[in-house]
């Protein structure tokens, strides 16, 4: 029961990323009406969580060289923190990613604990954030290009079309899910890692670790997201701020999955290792940003007439005043639940 | 695989509309031609053919409709699709009109007009098959549209010449009483407005292929 309390900060990050980031994948296709709300969730729900049991450990361990949390109300109000931060954030309209929340709570963390923050790990992650959107943004408009000047060699009926896209958007989907599971799990529960207490058990003669039971549980909170609140998302989303074509947002949704799976995939980066080349970190990215990032592509490849730059600058905003509010935060609680409740955080 | 089989028959049904309504031209001209040679059962026969294809052509423009609300086909172009249909529709309505009216009221036309009747009507007809053509392109190739919609304006302008030219010959004929020259002026303004039509489609073309063309 005491497990369950102190997870609830994590399975209610799992809930808010399912509620609202399922959106940046089936969208607008929902809003569209090209793919069922029922179709949408059931895909998105099962791919995110194969996502995170089976890819979501690579974000996790960079997130767990930040600060490594050891004690279960430590990590609980490092995630509580971090979801306090994005609530507040959200309310007050500011730009905000739990991605970043949950770096900022965890330095948090490491400031109350009195250990040196890992720098070289903290400007890897800050770099990545940077990058990643204009790696968003570059691989939407080479795909813009490549899909316009495929559509004009191969002339395609629009009723057919219009299958080709609903089947596309479902597989694209399913892949956008899987790599937003593999990649933002670590935000949901990445930080009870080294603080809960499971143990391996087999079954059919798969064994399941700690960690994907940990990443199991933080899917299955990200699904119930996904089912109880994320169609009002999407049909905001896909009617309101940022509209799309069904042909674009099948562009826009495989950038974003290419993005968040290339900061996610150990495979790719021990076949890297392997083939002597340069590894790309395994960091939680924020997918409304690489979004953000896929739809200014698309832009670009028009001419770039219409690009609304002052968003950029909203985004970089957010890379710092997210972890430094998160930060504050988590310092001010972890001391609270010390010396109020007398729970060991550190 | 099913959804690829019924795609096809509505992709096949679209085609025939396109057919139809392309084809009630050439039925069209036919008509005018062998009613002023006086070919009378020839004619009636082209006025019936034209009934008939104009029946088709609304049983498949509502086919199609039921298909794409019922089934949410092409959800964010169905709207557009549907203008196009009612507006392509009102082409071959207007040709059937036409043709109905030469068998209803069977106007003189004197021999010396029959050369700029036979004029207005194939340059109304040519505006239909550049029309037809264009939306065939939307379906399939949104970026070739614009290569058939200026042949259709070209045609709709040309239209009105003749018709001004057909006008203004039959109203500076002395031979004529003014109750035959406002009769022949009627069936001018009639043919004429067959191009309109084909240029309304037209209109409404250059936007949607803008939309779709991504």
């Amino acid at each position: 029961m005491l497990l369950l309390i102190f997870l609830s900060s994590g399975l209610f990050l799992g809930w808010s990323l399912g509620a609202n980031d399922a959106s940046n994948i089936f969208g607008t296709a929902v809003a569209t009406r090209m793919v069922k709300f029922k179709t949408a969730a059931i895909v998105a729900s099962v791919f995110l969580i194969l996502g995170a049991v089976i890819s979501g450990a690579g974000t996790s361990h960079t997130l767990g060289k930040l600060g490594e949390i050891t004690m279960l109300a430590g990590a609980f109000m490092v995630a509580l923190s971090a979801a306090l931060t994005v609530f507040w954030m959200t309310k007050m309209s500011l730009p905000v990613s739990t991605s970043q929340a949950i770096v900022g709570a965890i330095v948090g963390w490491n400031i109350f604990a009195g250990n040196a923050v890992d720098l070289n790990s903290l400007s890897k992650i800050a770099t990545t954030w940077v990058l990643s959107p204009p790696l968003a943004a570059g691989i939407a408009f080479l795909l813009y290009l490549a899909f316009s000047k495929l559509l004009k060699i191969v002339s395609i009926h629009m009723f057919r079309m219009d299958v080709y896209l609903r089947v596309g958007l479902i597989m694209v989907g399913a892949f956008g899910a899987y790599s937003l599971g593999a990649n933002n799990i670590a935000n949901v529960v990445g930080v009870f890692m080294n603080s809960v207490p499971f143990t391996d058990f087999t079954l059919g003669g798969i064994t399941i670790n700690a960690t994907q039971q940990l990443f199991l549980i933080g899917g299955l909170a990200i699904s119930a997201g996904v089912f109880t609140y994320s169609k009002r998302v999407m049909m905001t989303v896909g009617n309101g701020v940022v509209k799309l074509t069904p042909e674009t947002a099948l562009i826009v949704v495989l950038s974003q999955s290419i993005v968040l799976f290339l900061f996610a995939s150990r495979g790719l980066e021990s076949w890297l290792l392997n083939h002597g080349l340069p590894t790309i970190p395994l960091v939680p990215l924020s997918s409304s940003q690489l979004v953000i990032g896929a739809v200014i592509g698309i832009g670009l490849a028009h001419g770039g007439k219409g690009i609304q730059f002052k968003q950029l600058g909203k985004i970089a905003s957010g890379w710092v005043s997210t972890p430094v509010i998160a930060a504050i935060i988590t310092f001010i609680s972890l001391f609270f639940l010390q010396n109020v409740f007398n729970l060991q955080v550190i | 695989m099913l959804l690829f089989k019924k795609t096809k028959i509505l992709e096949l049904k679209m085609d025939e509309f396109l057919n139809i309504v392309n084809e009630s031209g050439l039925v069209f001209i036919d008509g005018v031609r062998h009613y002023l040679s006086d070919n009378k059962e020839l004619f009636e026969e082209k006025v019936n053919k034209l009934k008939k294809q104009e029946n088709k052509a609304d049983e498949l423009r509502r086919a199609i409709e039921k298909r794409l609300y019922t089934e949410t086909l092409i959800p964010e172009s169905r709207g557009d699709v549907l203008a196009l249909l009612e507006t392509a529709d009102n082409v071959i309505n207007q040709v059937k009109a036409t043709l109905l009216e030469f068998s209803v009221e069977s106007p003189m036309v004197p021999k010396k007009f029959h050369t700029d009747f036979i004029n207005l009507s194939e340059n109304s007809i040519k505006a239909i098959d550049e029309m037809t053509k264009a939306l065939r392109s939307f379906f399939k190739n949104p970026s070739g549209v614009s290569d058939f919609l200026h042949k259709v304006y070209y045609y709709e302008k040309e239209a009105d010449k003749s018709a001004e030219r057909l006008k203004r010959a039959v109203f500076a004929d002395k031979t004529l009483k003014l109750s035959e020259k406002i009769h022949l002026r009627y069936f001018a303004l009639h043919i004429d407005t067959i191009a309109d039509k084909s240029e309304d489609v037209a209109d409404r073309l250059g936007i949607y292929s803008i939309k779709r063309f991504v």
